[in-house]
């Protein structure tokens, strides 16, 4: 093998072995990053937001060493899954769906849902009272009929692989078109642009938006929790099993737990809601 | 396995989508490669230049930029929504399209170009000499000659929009390569899922290659 | 214009650093690409009916198939493929593959489906004689295909590497899903960010149109360097 094949596959296998690396025993928390006032980036590129703080604390709490990851939100569940990290944080709610694949810790906080409107839009001023979508009484279908029938025919623009696309593609509200984007910014973007009759998200994402934006989107329409839209957000973890690294994803979860037990009793989480959530949403 | 089957249906429907997008603009895009390809040949160096920047344009950066900037950043442009225009830039659907359009339009009218080119200046003399008008020449004799050399470069062509039309799915249109990604990420079963929707795209390309080949036998006059 | 400014403030310097990320997987693609290509353009031509089939079973994959499909299937698929891959070889803990990797891998596979049809072409091309005569004067096979065949298929795939290189430059944009900071994600993040996604898309095309630019002066370079003589 001539001197150039020798330099040039050494430097090939080196890129390799650089740019793979063996996991050492730190915590890795994966986090989008493009969900405010959850989680976002400032101009630096820096990540910051509620999770983030709130991750930072819990490590201190468990004594582990965490470094926060970027990723994708469409690609969440399976970049833990393929333990690119060991945590999600990532204002991602607690469904039984999502449970088949992963656990969660205990809730740490939670805000409700409600569609999104440009002003002057039809569908601007509907009732806004909560609605719990667990418990379906006689007022709750009576809303949920009302909905459907305001719906229909109309698009409501949604984050894919959320709670919001579930609910709107649950027949709860009959069949309004759906179309889904890859992140929050994109369904804000075409809301304000009018291509979307309505938006559905967090409350906290809508009035970011609208505050940051200063583009006239208003809330229309109850404020949803429950049902489809899941029981509060908590930390997503592997779920264990027998192996090396299923032992120490069963610790961790315990590790969560009772680290979110201390930040609750603290009031640490009280406190970072407030700070930028503007109140208590601590579970 | 079984996933690959419990796929196949949804991934069949949307492969409806992806043949209309592509037909559609392989369509729209034939006449806006003719144009170009025939204000190339004008001696006129405006008409000229604005066929090749055109092209370079379109050829020279990737589809995934051109279909973003004519959804999300036409989008924001305060005149255009509301205008009536908007009717048709609202849509992810017409967006698609007329991004696809205008890239394989760029890259037929480079097709159609080189082919005018290689029309032998005897088979123009005859026709001069015959006394054919300009309308004559271009339709009856220009542009078979040109649709038969052309053959297949576009055949390429047309197999690499159908790929193209993949990039439907970044702005929320579900096409073969969207519903896939989306099962996908639901299932973690990434090879199945490709195995799958690849095959369906394979097909298609296999029909795309074949036609082209027995158009190709049809034009050949000298068989 | 006070958004692409460097430093804090602006997006200037963000571009930049996200532009040589692009030219970096672009060049680490082409390259796997070039590997991919000397292999499967050998089976292509080779006699072993066997050889062929893969060879032209890997050509009309990733030719057909498109782009982003192939990168799903890495970018969701990568890290248990290596991680199965190690098992066997006993290791058991877990191996992360970065998101350059992982791009640079589903592009490089796709650039060298386009690669091995230039080479193989390009070899075929080569006039006969060219063989013929080398046998004559009893070179080995290995010495000559090194000495004679190689260096002139790389003069006539020139120009078609060129179109290769347009062609994987472009498909970088696309690795924008895993997560690797290149122009397109930049621009991306950059739109969000400031909501102009007007601005920044169109910035981005300019970008990619300047290193078109640049590509097609360097292969024109290249193209008169290996002509000489011809």
């Amino acid at each position: 093998m001539n001197k150039f094949k020798r330099l040039f596959l050494s430097i090939f296998a080196s890129i390799i072995l650089l740019s793979t690396s063996v996991l050492a025993d730190k915590i890795k928390i994966g986090t989008e990053g493009a969900y405010p006032p959850w989680n976002a980036k400032d101009e630096s590129g820096k990540l910051i937001g509620f999770e983030i703080e709130l991750a930072n604390f819990l490590c201190i709490y468990m004594k582990h060493e965490c470094t926060i990851v970027e990723q994708d939100w469409d690609g969440m569940i399976p970049a833990l899954v393929m333990r690119k990290f060991d945590a999600i944080m990532a204002g991602m709610s607690i469904t039984p769906e999502r449970m088949k694949t992963i656990n969660f810790s205990q809730g740490y906080a939670s805000d409700g849902a409600s569609l999104a409107v440009m002003k002057g839009s039809p569908l601007e001023g509907m009732d806004t009272s909560a609605i719990n979508l667990s418990s379906t009484d006689t007022a709750t279908e009576k809303i949920l009929a009302d909905l459907t029938t305001a719906l229909a025919g109309k698009t409501v623009c949604v984050q894919t692989a959320t709670i919001h696309q579930n609910f709107l593609e649950s027949g709860l509200v009959g069949k309004p078109t759906v179309r889904t984007y890859k992140t929050q910014d994109e369904v804000n973007l075409d809301v304000a642009a009018g291509r979307c009759d309505a938006g559905l998200a967090d409350i906290l994402a809508i009035t970011d938006f609208a505050e940051k934006s200063g583009k006239p989107v208003v809330l229309t329409g109850p404020v949803y929790s429950g049902g489809p839209f899941g029981a509060g957000v908590g930390v997503g973890i592997r779920k264990g099993d027998n192996s090396k690294q299923g032992k120490k994803d069963a610790k961790l979860l315990k590790d969560f737990n009772k680290a979110i037990d201390t930040a609750r009793k603290n009031g640490k989480i009280s406190e970072l809601a407030i700070r930028w959530f503007g109140f208590d949403a601590s579970m | 396995m079984d996933l690959m089957i419990e796929s196949f249906p949804r991934l069949l429907n949307a492969t409806i989508l992806t043949i209309e997008l592509t037909l559609l603009s392989l369509f729209f895009g034939i006449f806006v490669g003719i144009f170009f390809a025939v204000l190339r040949t004008r001696k006129n160096k405006i008409l000229n230049s604005i066929s090749y920047y055109y092209s370079y344009i379109f050829r020279g950066t990737p589809l995934l930029v051109q279909i973003f900037i004519i959804y999300f950043g036409l989008g924001q442009v305060e005149w255009l929504r509301e205008s009536f225009l908007w009717l048709i830039f609202k849509e992810p659907y017409s967006c698609a399209i007329i991004a696809f359009t205008l890239n394989t339009g760029a890259y037929t009218s480079e097709i159609f170009r080189s082919a005018f080119e290689t029309i032998r200046k005897g088979v123009l003399e005859a026709a001069d000499a015959l006394g054919l008008n300009k309308m004559h020449v271009f339709f009856k004799i220009k542009l078979p000659i040109v649709i038969k050399q052309s053959l297949p470069a576009y055949g390429n062509e047309m197999i690499l929009m159908l790929k193209g039309t993949s990039l439907a799915s970044t702005v929320t249109l579900l096409d073969l390569t969207g519903v896939a990604k989306h099962i996908i990420s639901t299932t973690f079963r990434p090879v199945e899922v490709f195995v799958v929707a690849g095959s369906i795209y394979l097909l298609m390309t296999f029909i795309i290659h074949n036609f082209i080949k027995i158009l190709e036998k049809k034009l050949d006059y000298s068989k | 214009m006070g958004l692409l400014a460097y430093g804090d403030t602006g997006w200037g310097d963000e571009l930049f650093f996200a532009t040589l990320m692009t030219i970096a997987v672009a060049m680490t693609a082409i390259f796997i690409g070039f590997l991919l290509a000397g292999i499967f353009a050998s089976f292509k031509l080779s006699n072993i009916r066997i050889l062929n089939l893969f060879g032209s079973f890997y050509t009309t994959v990733f030719r057909g198939v498109p782009e982003l499909l192939v990168i799903y299937l890495f970018f969701f698929g990568s890290s248990g493929a290596v991680m199965y891959v190690a098992k066997i070889f006993g290791y058991d803990g877990y191996i992360e593959v970065s998101a350059f990797l992982t791009g640079a891998i589903s592009i490089g596979i796709i650039s060298g489906a386009y690669s091995t049809e230039v080479f193989r072409g390009a070899i075929q091309s080569i006039n006969r004689g060219q063989f013929e005569a080398s046998e004559v004067l009893g070179l080995k096979k290995k010495i000559y295909y090194y000495k004679v065949i190689i260096p002139q298929m790389l003069r006539l795939a020139l120009p078609n590497i060129s179109n290769v290189w347009q062609i994987t430059l472009k498909d970088t944009s696309l690795i924008s899903v895993t997560g690797l900071v290149e122009i397109m994600r930049q621009s991306y993040i950059a739109a969000g960010s400031t909501r102009d996604p007007l601005f920044f898309y169109s910035f981005a095309a300019i970008l990619y149109l300047f290193l078109t630019f640049l590509s097609l002066k360097l292969f024109n370079n290249l193209e008169k360097h290996y002509s000489k003589g011809y």
